[in-house]
């Protein structure tokens, strides 16, 4: 196999003494959509802020293409070409939708310009072709902040999108979506996960999602890796069935 | 449409002081003090009061008066050198201020400020103290000219600085650099994930908003011909955050919109009643109540709720 994108080597953290990642190593290939399960408060969000620099593990390294990035700052690993999109959104809540965009846009390309406007031409038009694609063009001059917690959602992944990542992490990408657009928001964020060849991980509590969805999974419980292996491998896992699916 | 308004307003401001010569004092200082509002105005955007930029409008004035003690005597040369000279005071100021948020921003920039009055009052051998110092009347392009008429030439020259640089600071305000100082306000996270130095952001803010301030202390200075340290006591820089909210933050016009309305509402004031600040302080109850966007938000409803 390549070497991974992303590589994290025997991660521990703890917090008040509850173990968080307790000596985890994982990795995350070319083409992959890496889904990691597990029990609320295991400890899967923390990997995400481990790895996008947000914390620091008490010991082990995180590695991108082979180059340490532990205790890089999240703006620097955010510019390496690792996105983010989060449980609760992070959107620049008081500007329109398109403004977010076009932010997040101006950010991977022109941010140093103080004279030419934000709203170009092309960079709209990049903007909305991204909100065509995640399903909210008709919410493109609304303020963000007045968007119902779906579309917020939606909003989330599409400017992590466009900063037009390698590598792309998602904190629970469904939640917060009604059940009738859950599947159409997969089926856009695949899409332009193909299309524009990026590799994800995402953290999901559906497990139809993840059935679907996923190349691998992971099953992380009480700051270890439980079980790995192919969506239909770790559902048939009756341990994994008992202790996180809930069914024995 | 807004051309149109925008366009009226300067015109009429133009021929005022033809009408009422007392009146171009007094509007001279009002632009001035709009540039300084200005400065602070771009630093709310980022949710960031700052209560010391009086230090900047000061800086300049002063950085005018030392600059033709040792010769220099064109007004063109001293405005820029002295907004430069605000410029890089805030830019050091800025690299250790930028770091801060909400009151202890303000708190600092409170005592900076406060840390340069006293310095300009105290320093009597190089500041002259108390009574400051003497900004002479400047050639205007290698033309002496007398005071009466510079007076009317520094107005008209004021008057066009405020539209050329106006233009320019929206033009900064709606650009990438403008929408993510904004940004800061909203959510700093996404910022950082979005690989943006909130830091150099708001520093390229600072130094921005301090050449305002300093264009204003200039402009200042020599209108009233002399510089005196409580142009930076903090009370001051209290008037310009006042002004900017009055004024209102939704756009460049608001600053200017801001100070003209104070200093005519004082010189009005003051020859009906000595409690002229009542009038000001009722005035600042009823727009906030009532007009949160500030008179700005009068002309321009939409794009300020846009912000």
């Amino acid at each position: 196999m390549t070497r991974p994108i992303l590589e994290a080597r025997g991660l521990h953290v703890a917090f008040n003494g509850v173990k968080a990642a307790d000596g985890v190593s994982i990795s995350i290939h070319d083409g992959e959509f890496l889904a990691i399960i597990g029990p609320n408060g295991s400890g899967k969000t923390t990997l995400l802020n481990i790895c996008t620099g947000y914390i620091r593990p008490g010991s082990g390294s995180v590695l991108l293409d082979g180059h340490d990035i532990t205790h890089l700052s999240p703006r620097a690993i955010a510019r390496r070409g690792v996105a983010r999109a989060f449980q609760i959104p992070q959107l620049f809540s008081a500007q329109r939708v398109i403004d977010n965009m076009m932010l997040a846009l101006a950010a991977k390309d022109g941010l140093w310009n103080a004279i030419r406007p934000l709203d170009t031409g092309a960079r709209r038009a990049e903007a909305k072709a991204l909100l065509d694609l995640i399903g909210l063009a008709d919410d493109t001059d609304r303020i963000s902040s007045t968007l119902p917690e779906g579309h917020r959602k939606l909003l989330d992944i599409a400017v992590a999108l466009a900063l037009k990542p390698r590598l792309l992490l998602l904190d629970e990408p469904t939640s917060g979506v009604s059940a009738l657009e859950r599947f159409p928001l997969m089926e856009a964020l695949m899409s332009a996960l193909r299309q524009r060849q990026i590799t994800a991980l995402f953290v999901e509590h559906d497990m139809d999602v993840v059935a679907r969805y996923a190349s691998r999974v992971l099953v992380w419980n009480a700051g270890n890796i439980m079980a790995e292996g192919r969506p239909d491998q770790v559902f048939s896992n009756a341990q994994v069935r008992e202790r996180v699916i809930g069914v024995a | 449409m807004r051309t149109i308004v925008a366009a009226s307003a300067v015109l009429i401001l133009a021929v005022l002081p033809v009408a009422a010569p007392w009146l171009q004092f007094v509007l001279t200082l009002a632009i001035a003090k709009g540039f300084a509002a200005l400065g602070v105005a771009v630093l709310l955007r980022a949710g960031l009061i700052s209560i010391g930029h009086a230090m900047f409008f000061a800086a300049s004035a002063y950085g005018v008066a030392f600059l033709a003690r040792a010769g220099i005597n064109d007004l063109g040369l001293l405005l820029i050198l002295s907004v430069l000279a605000a410029a890089l005071l805030g830019a050091i100021a800025g690299l250790f201020l930028v770091r801060y948020r909400a009151i202890f921003f303000a708190m600092l920039n409170l005592a900076v400020s406060m840390v340069f009055y006293a310095l300009c009052a105290k320093l009597y051998s190089v500041t002259g103290g108390t009574d400051g110092m003497t900004v002479p009347v400047p050639a205007v392009f290698g033309v002496v000219l007398g005071e009466p008429t510079f007076k009317s030439v520094l107005f008209y020259i004021s008057l066009a600085l405020m539209l050329l640089v106006g233009l320019a600071i929206q033009r900064y305000l709606n650009s990438p650099l403008g929408h993510a100082l904004a940004a800061v306000h909203s959510n700093e996270i996404r910022l950082e994930y979005l690989g943006i130095p909130v830091w150099a952001v708001l520093l390229v803010a600072y130094v921005v908003s301090a050449a305002l301030a300093g264009l204003g202390g200039a402009i200042a200075g020599f209108a009233i011909g002399r510089v005196v340290p409580d142009f930076a006591f903090w009370t001051a820089s209290g008037h310009l955050v006042l002004i900017a909210v009055l004024g209102g933050i939704g756009g460049v016009p608001g600053a200017f919109i801001g100070a003209l309305f104070l200093e005519l509402l004082h010189s009005v004031a003051v020859t009906v009643t000595d409690a002229w600040n009542l009038i000001v302080g009722l005035t600042l109850i009823v727009v906030i109540m009532f007009l949160p966007q500030g008179f700005y938000g009068l002309f321009s409803r939409k794009e300020a709720s846009s912000l």
